[in-house]
């Protein structure tokens, strides 16, 4: 059993969000309003739950069938003229990466959305090995100029006010300081970024769906900047997970609709683009990657957390997430979806994750392939106690209670007291020195226990 | 042992027991008027819709509303008099660049969500439809199908290289939620509906 000393945890994280409250509540609106918009979406949809439970249940035989899959969609594609390569973790696919662009003499490379390789720190791993990267999406640009990490799976900037993304585009981009303006910003970003695709010779996009009975591919932006990249370059670099294999070409239907109804409202992305075979002269590989995956498909509470489709729908309508940002949980995938897949990764460094919940259940109701995700993240919490993975002060005041609950006296004398100082002195409980109150509100104490009503009306 | 064969025997050994593929056909059950709820939905993303009758219509169009000169490039015949006509796929994807109108053919279109499907043939060169300033698709009005399940049964076991849903101009909101059209797509959409 080992002591955690967690000097990066989500409770303390959130609490530097929380300093600027003006901040917290617009971001938790911004979100809020996203979810109302999938809202808007899905109810003009009149077989949507039937469709949620067709994802599940197609997402279901994937897991159960993956290694067939995975060698079905790996000939189909080799066949189709693409070049499969295949990485235990993320440092294989970082040097997969890297081995691609040095075979080709290749010094630059622009890529389009990919959480995989924000996994796999594929950026940090190539500019120390002198490749500039570039990546393409608007937000992500955003928050590589900023040096940071996408504090959202699909909206990388959501954390940032146009204030200071203008900033940041008259630092790098040479942009009049001051102009805030979101057409003229994405505007500039347009012209600047046609540059880089037009010179950069290899791209790297993530994968949203590989269909196993095609050998096909599929990449959905709204911006088009993933075509732009890889129509333009002469290597394409297609990075996905193994649990991003769906059967049949036709089971898209299936998912297309339920994707960006689930992450921002809209019936579709702009763009569904379906990569079957390089272009004459032109190379397209793929990398499958493991990292994990397959020691959470092992473990059968946690396995449905495989099925996710990266809509970012739980993130939107997370209590906490609305009122703590992306940035809090220290993790590449953030939110409700994140804190059960990192313990899988880390159990030690992501002990806290599946405690940033209050398990309401709202993630669960709007997961697009009904991942249960309230109920992993109360396993989770069983699996890193029994492990020792709690903070001592946790775990202090667990042994406490442990204590008082096996010792009537004890019981009884705890429960006065405590109805006592919350009746009488609220402050001695209700203030900032207190980390439950800090979290929570204090409840109205009752004016007698049970025990004591009972002794009282007995007879 | 490759990590091939690692990810592969580890995924084989974790795996859960066979759970059967759910039909999804049962969901080709819509009963809609596709082409106005096509119009509506690509309207509601931002595309517009001329409904035309024949090509001579799409080139008055053209002329009235997109005389100043620009580069103009077609992959359709019947329109070579008014544009560049591409006829294979044999140019480099770089002699784009500067492509201000674009028009092309689709295949089919999908009522629900406004988005129209273009295999490579249709395009003949995969970048043209994101590389061009703007974008003009002729639907048939026949082609439109009601749901992204009757697309993908029209579009079955078709064989192509590259082929891709769009759905109105390319678009971002990364900037606090503001909708701005005009990512590095084209910035606008516009389909001649063909009946």
């Amino acid at each position: 059993m080992s002591e955690i000393q967690n000097t990066t945890n989500h409770a303390d994280l959130a609490e530097v969000f929380n300093n600027d409250e003006a901040r917290v509540d617009w971001h938790d609106e911004t979100l809020w309003w996203i979810r109302s918009k999938r809202d808007v979406a899905v109810n003009k949809i009149s077989n949507w739950e039937v469709l949620r439970e067709t994802a599940s249940q197609i997402k279901h035989n994937v897991l159960s069938n993956l290694s067939s899959y995975l060698q079905q969609f790996e000939n189909n594609a080799m066949t189709n003229g693409i070049i499969v390569h295949w990485a235990a973790d993320a440092k294989e696919h970082n040097q997969i990466v890297l081995s691609i662009l040095k075979k080709h003499s290749i010094g630059q490379m622009v890529k389009s959305k990919s959480m995989l390789t924000e996994e796999c720190h594929l950026n940090d791993f190539l500019e120390a090995n002198g490749i500039d990267v570039i990546d393409s999406d608007l937000g992500e640009r955003i928050v590589q100029l900023a040096k940071e990490m996408p504090s959202h799976i699909v909206l990388p900037c959501i954390h940032k006010k146009k204030e200071e993304i203008g900033e940041l585009f008259h630092q790098h981009l040479g942009t009049p300081a001051g102009n805030a303006d979101p057409q003229f910003l994405t505007e500039t970003a347009r012209q600047h970024l046609r540059d880089t695709f037009l010179t950069r010779r290899a791209a790297l996009t993530g994968v949203n769906f590989a269909i196993a009975e095609t050998g096909e591919f599929v990449v959905c932006t709204n911006e088009g900047n993933a075509d732009m990249g890889a129509h333009l370059a002469d290597v394409h670099i297609a990075s996905m997970g193994i649990e991003k294999i769906i059967p049949e070409r036709k089971h898209l239907g299936v998912f297309l609709r339920l994707l960006t109804r689930s992450a921002t409202g809209q019936p579709i992305t702009t763009y569904s683009s379906h990569f079957k075979r390089p272009n004459k002269g032109k190379e397209m590989h793929i990398i499958i990657v493991d990292n994990g995956r397959s020691i959470q498909l092992g473990r059968e509470d946690f396995r449905n957390s495989l099925k996710c489709i990266r809509c970012g729908a739980c993130m939107n309508t997370c209590p906490v997430y609305r009122r703590s940002g992306g940035h809090s949980y220290h993790s590449a995938i953030s939110g409700p979806i994140g804190s059960i897949l990192a313990p899988n990764l880390d159990m030690e460094k992501y002990a806290d994750l599946p405690f940033a919940s209050t398990l309401c259940g709202s993630c669960t109701n709007v997961c697009p392939v009904k991942i249960d995700i309230h109920q992993q993240l109360y396993k989770w919490r069983q699996v890193i106690v029994k492990n020792g993975y709690v903070p001592a002060a946790k775990k202090a005041s667990m042994q406490i209670m442990d204590w008082t609950l096996s010792s009537p006296t004890a019981y009884h004398t705890a429960g006065k007291a405590g109805r006592f100082v919350l009746k009488y002195a609220p402050f001695m409980v209700s203030n900032k020195l207190n980390p439950w109150y800090k979290h929570r509100d204090m409840p109205e104490p009752p004016k007698e226990s049970f025990g004591e009503w009972y002794k009282k009306n007995r007879k | 042992m490759t990590s091939r064969e690692k990810i592969l025997s580890a995924v084989k050994t974790n795996q859960p027991d066979l759970a059967t593929l759910p039909d999804v056909d049962f969901l080709l059950q819509e009963e809609v008027d596709v082409a106005e709820k096509f119009i509506a939905s690509l309207t509601a993303i931002g595309g517009q819709v001329i409904a035309v009758e024949n090509h001579a219509a799409i080139k008055a169009f053209i002329a009235e509303n997109y005389a100043q000169p620009s580069r103009k490039i077609t992959t359709v015949s019947e329109l070579e008099d008014i544009a560049e006509y591409v006829e294979d796929n044999s140019a480099n994807p770089h002699s784009l660049e500067n492509v201000d109108y674009a028009i092309i053919e689709a295949d089919l279109a999908v009522a629900e969500n406004g988005a129209i499907w273009v295999s490579e043939d249709k395009i003949r060169i995969r970048v043209l439809p994101f590389i061009t300033q703007h974008l003009a698709v002729i639907v048939s009005q026949k082609d439109i199908v009601p749901t992204m399940h009757y697309a993908y049964n029209k579009i079955g076991s078709t064989d192509y290289g590259f082929a891709t849903f769009i759905a109105g101009p390319s678009k971002t909101a990364d900037i606090e939620q503001s909708l701005v059209l005009g990512a590095h797509g084209s910035r606008s959409m516009t389909i001649f509906l063909m009946s």
